[in-house]
């Protein structure tokens, strides 16, 4: 993989397989935040190719300053924000925040008892390895389709932190949020996708 | 003065706070207590450091040949302007 400074040089030389390494690692991730943003998959795409090319620009100048990643993150961010104002679809984070704010258990409230004991506690996931991921289309579909069916905001940070491995200040510097809110966005995300996962690994079980 | 055992409940709002390394010294605590006597919630945050760790493994499938050719194409205009 090798580091920033390292890719940036090589990109920098006109290394094209570099640059098919940044498509490849990122290219895809990148449409999923799109999306978050702007509700046309079509649209998506293009504000996705331009941030590319907006990369291709500022390359000469990137000063290492923030990580690669949540330099074009930033800047896909900016152009999704101006292109969902555009077209009158924006998440504002205004309802970033408002979304933040709504009361969402992270446990469905009838599986504890009345001094909030697990009245159904949760079954074991056995072999919880990245192997097993990768070995299971199954979950690897379910958790994808998951990720979808997330509100928008916390699909945004759930993506930046878990699915690309950003810092929470990365996340919030780019998302222009709070780091309470973005805490709070990041726990609703990921506690609705393990109660999501959870039917399924269960099934698994039964068929082993 | 909050009680000292959590409920497990309580847990499952705090396990991000924990991960995260937000909690306070005293929560921690509370925490970490009620993890060490309390299976099913050890099985809780197992499970949503799992969820966690799947989603940076989520596969990442390259852009269509059409984009990419395009994109690729733009590289080298890049390169040679
Ligand atoms: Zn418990």
């Amino acid at each position: 993989m090798g580091s920033d400074d390292d890719i940036v040089t090589r990109l920098r030389d006109g290394d094209e397989a570099a640059f098919r390494d940044l498509l490849a690692r990122h290219h895809d991730h990148l449409l999923r935040f799109a999306r978050t943003f702007v509700k046309s998959p079509a649209t998506a795409e293009e504000v996705v190719q331009e941030t590319w090319l907006a990369v291709l620009q500022g390359l000469d100048g990137f000063a290492g300053r923030s990580s690669l990643k949540s330099w074009i993150y930033a800047i896909l961010a900016n152009r999704a924000r101006t292109r969902a104002v555009r077209d009158a679809r924006t998440l504002l984070f205004s309802e970033m925040t408002a979304e933040a704010e709504d009361d969402e258990p992270a446990v469905d409230p009838s599986r504890f008892n009345a001094a909030g004991y697990w009245d159904q506690p949760p079954r074991p996931w056995d072999d919880l390895t990245p192997e097993r991921l990768a070995a299971s289309a199954q979950i690897r579909v379910r958790l994808a389709a998951a990720l979808e069916e997330l509100p928008e905001a916390q699909r945004a940070v759930v993506v930046l932190r878990d699915v690309e491995g950003c810092s929470s200040d990365e996340a919030c510097n780019i998302l222009g949020i709070s780091e309470t809110n973005q805490r709070v966005l990041l726990h609703r995300g990921r506690s609705r996708l393990r109660a999501m996962l959870e039917p399924l690994m269960e099934t698994g079980r039964r068929e082993r | 003065m909050t009680s000292a055992m959590l409920a497990c409940r309580e847990v499952t709002e705090l396990v991000t706070d924990y991960v995260e390394g937000r909690l306070s010294r005293w929560d921690r605590l509370r925490f970490q207590l009620h993890i060490g006597m309390c299976r099913h919630c050890r099985e809780y945050l197992r499970q949503m450091r799992a969820t966690q760790r799947f989603l940076g493994h989520l596969p990442a499938p390259p852009p269509p040949p059409d984009v990419e050719a395009e994109l690729v194409e733009r590289f080298k205009n890049w390169k040679r302007a």
